[in-house]
This record gives C-alpha cells, sequence and structure tokens, in this order.
C-alpha cells in the first residue's frame, strides 16, 4: 500500500511535467506540421533561465513567470529564422535542423552556466514535507500534481472558447482553407510555436526545484515527450495528457515490478502502442 | 557488366587509389581518423540504403552497429580469433535482429518509421546497458586480442594502426561494392520507386513490406559489419553505440554529404570528422559549432554538401 502511493504521487508529478511539454509539442506538430528536436532544450532553457531571473529579485515566482517569457523570445527568433525556411522540406530536413538548434542551446548553455550541478530551492510555501496517510512527501510535488490540470484545464478552455485558440484548431486541420477565409497563417505560425516554446520552457522552470540542473535534462525528456506525442496521438490534447500520465505512473511503478529492465519501459511503450494502433490511442484533433 | 559500363568508375576508382597510397605517407593519427572515417561512412552508406533510396529514415541504426561490436567482442573473449568467422558472426546477428525489427516496423512510415525505431534501438541500448553479465553494462567490453588471418601461409595481424587502416578500407571497399551493386541492381530500382510512390508498386504487384524488410535487413546487415570494425578499431564494445544520439550520426553524415548520391554519405563522415579535428582545436564546444555548420547546410544545401557540388560540377562539364 506504502509503495503503490508512493509511486502513484511520483508517477503523477512526474506525468503533470511530461505534459505541459508534451502538449507544447504536439500542439506545435499540429499546426506547424514540423517535430521539433529542439523541445527538450526549450525546457531546459525554462530551468536555467528561472534560475537566471531568480536571482535578480531571489523569488522562484519571479523567475518562474520572467524564465519561460526569455525562452519564448528566443523560440520566436528561431521559428522567424530558420523553421519557417523548411515547412515545405522534407519531414527529416525539419528534425536535422532542429537537432542542430538542439545542439547549439545545449552547448551553449553548458558554455554559460558549465555543465556542473546546480539546485534551485522551491518557494518557502512549498518547501518542507507534508505527512500523507503516515508517509512524509515532499509538498512541491503535490504543487505539482495540482498545476498539471490547472494549466492543462485553461490551455483547453483556451482552445474551445477563445477566437484564437479556435483559430489554431482550424488551421490545424486544413491550414490552406484557414488562409483562404484571410487568417495570417505566418503570424499564426508564430504564435503556436511561442505558445509551444512557452509551455516547454514552464515545464522546465517547474522541474527546476524538484531536479537538479544539468545541461542534459533536455536530451533526456525529449525522447519521453516524443513517447508521450506519439503514443497518445501526434497532434492530439487529451492524447498528451493521457500519454503524459501513463508514461509517469509507467515508469513510476516500473522501479518496483520490472526491476533492471524499467529502463526499456517507455520504448516498449511505445512499440506496442505504434504496433496496435499506429494513429495513437487517441485521434487528431486539438 | 553491362552495369558498370553506364556509369564513371574513373572518381571511385581514383579515390581507392589515394586511400591505398595515403598511409603511407600520412601521420599515424591522420590514419586512424580516416580509419574512423571508413567505419562511419560505411554506417552511413548502409543507412542511406533505407533513407535516400527507400525513403525510410531510421533513427535505430546504432542497435545493429553494437550488435556487431558486440558479437565481435563476446566472440574474441571466448578466444575465436578467425576474423572471417567474426565478421559473418557479426553480420549475421545484425542481420537477423535487423529482420525482426523490420518485420515490425515496416509497417510505418516517415516520422512513425523514425518512432519506431528509435524505440527499438532504445530497448537494445537497455539491453546492453543492464545485462551486466554479459555486455559488462555501461563499462563495454574490451577486447585485449585481436583476430588474425592466414592468408596464402602468411599470418596477418592488426595491431598497428597502419595494418588496422588496411583490414578497414578493404573490408569498407568491399562492403560498399556490394552495397553499390544492391542498389543499381533491378531490386534497387524497385526500392527507388518505393521510395517515390509505395502504392504503385504494391498496384503493380510488388510485395511492399517484404521489400522493405529486405532493404532493412540488408542496411542492418552491413551496419553490423561497420560495428565489427569498429570494436576491432576500438578495442572495445560500448552501450554507446546502440543508443540514440548515435544512431543520429548517420543521418546527420548523410545529410551533410547528400543523400541522393551512393558516395554522398561516406563523404558527409569525412566533412564531420575532420570538422571535428578542427574545431576542437580551438574550443570544447564541438557540439555548438556542429549546430553552427548544420543550420546553414540544411537550409542552403538541399542536395547535401557533396551532393550540390557534384551538381553543380557536371552541370558545367
Amino acid at each position: 500500500m506504502d509503495v503503490l502511493l508512493m509511486n502513484m504521487l511520483n508517477g503523477l508529478s512526474w506525468g503533470m511535467l511530461l505534459f505541459l511539454i508534451a502538449v507544447g509539442l504536439t500542439t506545435i506538430f499540429g499546426v506547424l506540421g514540423v517535430l521539433n528536436f529542439a523541445h527538450g532544450s526549450l525546457f531546459m532553457l525554462g530551468a536555467y533561465l528561472c534560475m537566471q531571473s531568480m536571482q535578480f529579485f531571489d523569488s522562484f515566482w519571479f523567475g518562474l513567470a520572467v524564465g519561460p517569457l526569455c525562452v519564448v523570445a528566443i523560440g520566436v527568433l528561431i521559428e522567424r529564422f530558420l523553421l519557417k525556411k523548411v515547412y515545405v522540406r522534407d519531414v527529416s530536413y525539419q528534425l536535422l535542423l532542429t537537432f542542430a538548434v538542439l545542439l547549439v542551446l545545449d552547448d551553449a548553455v553548458r558554455m554559460i552556466w558549465g555543465s556542473g550541478y546546480h539546485v534551485v530551492e522551491p518557494p518557502l510555501i512549498l518547501a518542507g514535507i507534508i505527512n500523507i496517510l503516515g508517509h512524509d512527501y515532499p509538498v512541491y510535488r503535490f504543487f505539482l500534481i495540482f498545476i498539471g490540470p490547472v494549466i492543462g484545464g485553461l490551455l483547453w478552455a483556451f482552445f474551445h472558447f477563445t477566437r484564437w485558440g479556435k483559430i489554431i484548431r482550424a488551421a490545424s486541420y486544413d491550414n490552406i482553407m484557414a488562409e483562404g477565409v484571410g487568417i495570417n497563417v505566418p503570424l499564426l505560425y508564430t504564435m503556436v510555436f511561442a505558445l509551444g516554446t512557452w509551455l516547454a520552457a514552464v515545464g522546465g522552470a517547474l522541474a527546476a526545484p524538484q531536479q537538479s540542473l544539468v545541461p542534459s535534462m533536455g536530451e533526456k525528456i525529449i525522447i519521453e515527450s516524443f513517447i508521450v506525442v506519439v503514443v497518445g496521438g501526434m497532434g492530439s490534447f487529451p492524447g498528451a495528457f493521457a500519454g503524459a500520465l501513463l508514461l509517469g505512473l509507467l515508469e513510476s511503478f516500473g522501479t518496483v515490478f520490472a526491476g533492471r529492465l524499467q529502463m526499456a519501459i517507455p520504448y516498449i511503450l511505445l512499440a506496442v502502442v505504434l504496433l496496435v494502433k499506429p494513429n495513437g490511442l487517441f485521434r487528431k484533433g486539438i | 557488366m553491362a552495369v558498370l559500363k553506364r556509369h564513371n568508375l574513373a572518381g571511385p576508382a581514383i579515390l581507392v587509389v589515394l586511400l591505398a597510397v595515403g598511409p603511407l605517407v600520412m601521420p599515424t593519427y591522420w590514419v586512424m581518423l580516416l580509419s574512423e572515417i571508413l567505419i562511419m561512412g560505411l554506417m552511413a552508406m548502409s543507412f542511406n540504403l533505407l533513407f535516400g533510396f527507400t525513403g525510410l529514415l531510421s533513427f535505430g541504426q546504432g542497435a545493429f552497429f553494437g550488435l556487431g561490436a558486440y558479437t565481435a567482442a563476446l566472440l574474441l573473449q571466448n578466444g575465436f580469433s578467425n576474423l572471417f568467422l567474426i565478421l559473418v558472426a557479426g553480420m549475421l546477428v545484425a542481420c537477423v535482429a535487423s529482420l525482426v525489427v523490420g518485420f515490425f516496423s515496416v509497417r510505418l512510415d516517415e516520422i512513425f518509421f523514425a518512432m519506431i525505431t528509435l524505440g527499438f534501438g532504445m530497448m537494445f541500448f537497455s539491453i546492453a546497458h543492464n545485462w551486466i553479465d554479459v555486455t559488462g553494462g555501461s563499462d563495454g567490453l574490451p577486447v585485449f586480442a585481436l583476430p588474425s588471418l592466414s592468408l596464402f601461409g602468411v599470418e596477418l595481424t592488426f595491431y598497428t594502426p597502419v595494418t588496422m587502416y588496411y583490414l578497414v578500407l578493404v573490408t569498407v571497399v568491399l562492403g560498399s561494392v556490394l552495397l553499390w551493386l544492391v542498389v543499381h541492381s533491378p531490386f534497387g530500382l524497385i526500392l527507388k520507386s518505393l521510395r517515390e510512390n509505395k502504392q504503385r508498386v504494391a498496384f503493380v504487384g510488388g510485395n511492399v513490406s517484404r521489400l522493405r524488410i529486405a532493404a532493412f535487413a540488408i542496411s542492418g546487415t552491413f551496419t553490423g559489419l561497420a560495428g565489427v570494425l569498429f570494436c576491432l578499431f576500438n578495442n572495445m564494445a560500448s552501450p554507446e553505440f546502440m543508443h540514440w544520439s548515435f544512431s543520429a550520426k548517420p543521418v546527420i553524415m548523410s545529410i551533410i554529404g547528400g543523400t541522393g548520391v551512393f558516395l554522398g554519405p561516406l563523404f558527409g563522415a569525412g566533412i564531420f570528422f575532420v570538422l571535428e579535428q578542427v574545431i576542437i582545436q580551438y574550443t570544447e564546444n564541438w557540439m555548438l559549432f556542429l549546430g553552427i555548420v548544420l543550420i546553414p547546410i540544411v537550409l542552403f544545401f538541399p542536395d547535401g554538401v557533396f551532393g550540390t557540388l557534384r551538381k553543380k560540377l557536371l552541370r558545367k562539364v
């Protein structure tokens, strides 16, 4: 029972972080048709820039607000000057281009902040531990489990009830038609990429107090968020949520039942889903 | 032999001659670098049989490379020292594994194919990384005794960089010739038509999945051969060979060199390693500069560096 509860909470908090990253990735893919290899690096940048901007006011909340915005600025530059040129090209070129961006960002972070570990302290209200059913558990992880659905819900409302959200959904179904009815599609693409970047960076900033910061943290998470996106269904919003929770829980419980094969779990999940339901668990539609 | 007449083979012939005499005048360090280029070039050319010629982007080639390397390391550790045996065994293991992976993967296309091959590759990586009793875990398997070859009563060994280089050169040239014959055979032509339009191939009676599995297995087999060579060259089989970031190398090399030209990936490998050598003389951040160099290549050289240059040259002639 204890083990069950602990793994459940661990899985959920990790799953929520995965969700934030995967939902950005899947939205960008749904609208722009680009699978962004550098998405994990934007997540990592979110964590580092949160840490950096925290130092000005010594407030995590300030870092959480400002850090991701700086990353968005970088994301807009990437979309405007690089990605834009390869929308018409083959998928492999888009992958390679974003892979090149990943190399640049990861090594740039290594140059600026060094390759060693950095630690970000959680804000005071969220520091410490809470007693749940006789077990101590970090408050911050509860905060993650709580904040994931909040951001997800807001995002869902944005997509379904606001004008811009509806435009994004329309463009993801048919961007030529969207352009035909007078939507500024290039601008829309930039904004969608900015939104996806912001989600990744917020994920990174939120992850910062929970894990230590290293330049390779993006490389690890990008493959897992690829898996979430493929498992959930490319471009699917509910798919990203379900896929992220599924992967988070499987990985967490894997430490109990899979032993040394735990490392292979995400890949086995990926292969099984691709073979049984090649379109992912949820069909397309943001 | 009709096949040969239609192609201009002067360039490749000159290249082979240059590669054969090169080590006589080059410093040892460059001989070793050239060996590495040739091995990775063979891996990249095998990858390009899938990518450039069949239209399948595999992100799990490292698995077959690693399987070749581990097969060689395990055989050598257990006292087998016949070079032919080791080369053939490495290829066989890679071939069987790629048949299995191919069987499951080829029903998918484009990005989904890339993802599932990545997934399979990482499963092999997880096994290599965690099955410590057999694979040595993250330390890998060291190789102490290299295989030897009895040729016409002469015992050849490969302990010096130059002899190792010639072993690599001969194997890579043979492998490339075989791959070239595959690409320019009727089968190779069918692969190209699969790349262009697989529905039509199915309509005229081609068995798409069987053809794709065949291409995948051929590619995997030669990738395994490259893995065996790398194990001998490096005296080591490591789980890193199977990681997705290693599988990304042939992708980068092929696109740098040019995927539409048979030798493009080999040149891509050359550019990759020479670039690395030049950059690390000035800075430790080689990845940063690789990225900075890759971006314009992707943007402005749609046929790769070698492919685009060749096109320009041919147009002038």
